[in-house]
């Protein structure tokens, strides 16, 4: 009988403890996670804490080539998969793939009141649904090598001096210091758009589709030819590459071989590492055209995928790494523009003791404030993407000597209407 | 000492029937059923049994994405799967084949697509007549006697061992601006020249990386058919005091001839598909300088914001078209060449 008693207590026992071994066996989120600078290490640090705080769910992030989420994440959601959460770039156009948290997060109305700037970009167009935050907002803008105009003699242009006063200020800087690059600008079609914007360009037909071709796209287009033309712009960085082939210029700015640099607020972190204290640079204000000085925004987001097996727990951490001391200091660490209402009203203690740092992220703070409407409008724009292609593939031919402007224009329609039948087919 | 050595024999066969047990048993099992198959299909079922699994794996994996790639191109829309897909007929096809004047890009509707074509196929000449003829020289240099043969073979060979992105970005390295061949410049008190922006010296750079990379395989292959030729052959020309010019055609070319082939239809094949080493090296450009059909394809199908995977497809199949036409063209000249000789 106590042989008998014995046995099924220990029976009893090994079921119970396989039990609650089965019922603490956390649950695993899959992050896919690229970086630029040092968000990838600030990220793995913040869900080391999640985890503790939360010991039921274990979260893998996978730091990826951030080539891995531009072309093998679309193809991994068309098929029904994919991680858990993502960081992506693409928001609007891959939206239909994202969870919507609305129910499931532990109050919208903070969502909504500290995103809602940003929840159009990342949303199918008409829903109302919450698919995840910005880790980082961003604006383009020009940074300047100021240690070159020291030396030069050249006085850096005000706020309200336009393009062409800036194209001829940078080419005397290069002259007098022989430096290769007057003024580079990333080969990207985001990075066109802004100053295009500037010029008067409209992008947006009155029916929602595109309408590209203008004075205002024209007249940013015909510069961009003339600076290459005449050397202000090198064609190392239009022209060197094919297609719709990102091409940034970043590494010969922190190399000094560059006086004035178009490209974004993402660069601030990277140039604070690369160049140091090896001379003085710093982000300027937009340069301006007739119709406005502005940047375009743009930016990264986290997003729940839809396809995801464990959507309170997504939601959870969602939750977690959203609220406002969280994000605060992620923000801090990474110099990232804040994406959250609070905390750009509140402002941000961010952690450098660089002055070149802290004034760069002042400016683009500053240039967030002077978007003009339309630039506001085009992430949140369907084919935003799809027209940002086009004008750098054609427009990169025409730096390279295959195409003549009114070829490129026309170009770049057709190229637009082929991806909308295409997509609409 | 023999008697010893007979024991050992013995000793050891008998060793060797024991590790050959289980060979003869698992020999046993499958005997009947091939005994089966041999009575019941005769001995061409034997053979298609054997080559079941391996045609099975090039069905999966070849034949059928090959048959996929061919529905695709009958497909347009931008959703992945064949089956959300709409039919558009051979719309695609007349989309790439929409040209007024097929010697001019500009005035197709698929300018890129005959840019790359044109490329390519400036590219298929240069390089492989090149690559054929500098491996051949290579091979040649490398048969002859001479001091440390292993280690000059080993560093003709060494390049194919990298990964194609390891060599391009070796070789951007050098070329770029502030890159090696700039500063050798410099020193010699040269200007600095933008090698992978100028279109004539971007295309000579892709041409140059692509023979420096393969340079050894094709070698490889020439080496061994030049090792096969029997040596008595050379004696005797020797002894008839036939001069060098004449060896080489007369008895190691046409010798070497079956090698030629397969290197000459591999380099071929292999220029066709030019894609990772060039896309990493110039990306395509200056413009589209160095815009291949593959990197077409690419881009077509997979990095434009709406997936064009009709287009690409249709792309691929008239690719693949053009490459079993130049096979069939190679394959038929060799014939031709064989059946000339023995008359």
């Amino acid at each position: 009988m106590l042989r008998k008693t014995t046995l099924a207590a220990a029976l009893a026992a090994a079921a119970s403890f396989s039990a609650v071994a089965y019922a603490q066996d956390p649950v695993e989120l899959r992050f896919m996670w690229y970086s630029d600078g040092n968000e990838g290490d600030v990220m793995a640090d913040l869900l080391s804490r999640f985890e503790e705080e939360n010991p039921d769910i274990k979260v893998v992030l996978d730091n990826v080539a951030y080539a891995v989420i531009r072309d093998q994440l679309p193809v991994q959601l068309e098929a029904g998969q994919g991680p858990d959460l993502a960081r992506v770039t693409t928001l609007k156009d891959l939206a239909p793939h994202w969870l919507d948290l609305r129910d499931l997060v532990e109050d919208p109305s903070y969502w909504e009141e500290n995103f809602g700037n940003y929840l159009d970009w990342m949303r199918p167009q008409g829903s109302d649904m919450i698919p995840g935050y910005m880790t980082q907002l961003t604006v383009t803008g020009p940074f300047v090598n100021r240690t070159l105009f020291e030396q030069a003699g050249v006085e850096l242009p005000g706020e309200d001096a336009t393009w062409d006063e800036w194209a001829e200020a940078v080419k005397k800087v290069a002259e007098d210091q022989d430096i290769p690059i007057p003024l580079a600008m990333d080969r990207s079609g985001h990075r066109f758009t802004g100053p295009a914007i500037s010029m008067g360009a409209g992008f947006i037909g009155e029916d929602g589709m595109p309408a590209v071709i203008d004075d205002g796209f024209k007249a940013m287009a015909e510069r961009i030819a003339q600076w290459h033309e005449d050397g202000t712009m090198s064609p190392e960085i239009w022209g060197s590459v094919s297609g719709t082939t990102y091409r940034g210029a970043n590494e010969e700015f922190a190399n000094a071989e560059v006086v004035m640099y178009y490209s974004g607020s993402w660069q601030i972190g990277q140039f604070a590492e690369t160049i140091g204290d090896a001379f003085d640079w710093a982000a300027v204000p937009n340069p301006c055209g007739p119709a406005a000085c502005t940047g375009l925004p743009g930016g990264a987001g986290v997003v729940g995928i839809k396809y995801t097996e464990h959507p309170e727990e997504v939601a959870r951490l969602m939750d977690w790494l959203a609220s406002e001391p969280v994000l605060k200091e992620f923000y801090e660490r990474t110099l990232f523009l804040p994406g959250h209402a609070g905390l750009t009203e509140a402002g941000l203690d961010y952690q450098s003791d660089n002055p070149n740092v802290k004034e760069s992220l002042d400016t683009f703070v500053g240039a967030v404030g002077n978007l003009a409407p339309l630039a506001n409008r085009m992430p949140a724009w369907e084919w935003a993407n799809v027209t940002y292609f086009a004008i750098i593939g054609r427009l990169g031919q025409v730096v390279a000597g295959e195409l003549s402007l009114e070829d490129a224009y026309s170009r770049i329609e057709d190229d637009i209407a082929q991806q909308i039948e295409e997509a609409q087919r | 000492m023999t008697v010893e050595t007979r024991q050992g024999i013995a000793g050891g066969g008998h060793f060797a029937s024991l590790l050959l047990a289980p060979l003869r048993w698992a020999m046993n099992l499958i005997d009947r059923p091939m005994s089966f198959v041999q009575r019941r299909f005769g001995l061409g079922g034997v053979a298609a049994t054997f080559l079941a699994p391996n045609m099975l794996v090039f069905g999966i994996f070849v034949l059928f994405p090959m048959t996929l790639n061919v529905a695709y191109s009958f497909t347009g829309g931008g959703a992945l799967f064949l089956n959300n897909r709409v039919f558009v007929g051979t719309l695609q096809y007349e989309t790439l084949l929409a040209c007024r004047d097929f010697l001019d890009a500009a005035s197709c509707r698929e300018d890129r697509f005959w840019r790359a074509v044109g490329n390519t196929g400036f590219f298929v000449v240069v390089q492989v007549t090149a690559l054929v003829l500098v491996s051949l020289a290579t091979a040649l240099v490398l048969n002859r006697e001479m001091r440390a043969r292993g280690f000059w073979r080993a560093v003709f060979f060494f390049p194919v061992l990298l990964s194609p992105v390891v060599v391009a970005l070796i070789w951007k390295w050098i070329l770029q601006r502030n890159g090696l061949l700039n500063a050798a410049l410099l020193e010699l008190g040269f200007e600095p020249v933008l090698w992978l922006v100028n279109r004539g010296w971007a295309m000579f750079w892709a041409i140059f990386l692509s023979i420096w990379a393969h340079l050894g395989f094709y070698t490889l292959i020439l080496l061994a058919g030049l090792q096969a030729i029997p040596r008595d052959l050379y004696e005797a020309a020797e002894m008839d005091g036939a001069p060098r010019w004449r060896v080489l055609t007369r008895i190691t070319l046409p010798l070497l001839w079956p090698n030629m082939v397969v290197v000459i239809l591999l380099a071929l094949i292999r220029a066709v598909q030019v894609f990772d080493e060039v896309f990493v090296l110039t990306g395509g450009g200056p413009g589209t300088a160095t815009l291949f059909l593959v990197q077409y394809i690419y881009e077509t199908g997979l990095a434009q914001q709406v997936r064009n995977l009709g287009l690409a497809s249709a792309a691929s199949i008239l690719m693949a078209v053009v490459l079993i036409v130049l096979t069939l063209i190679q394959l038929l000249a060799s014939a031709w060449r064989e059946r000339k000789e023995q008359r």
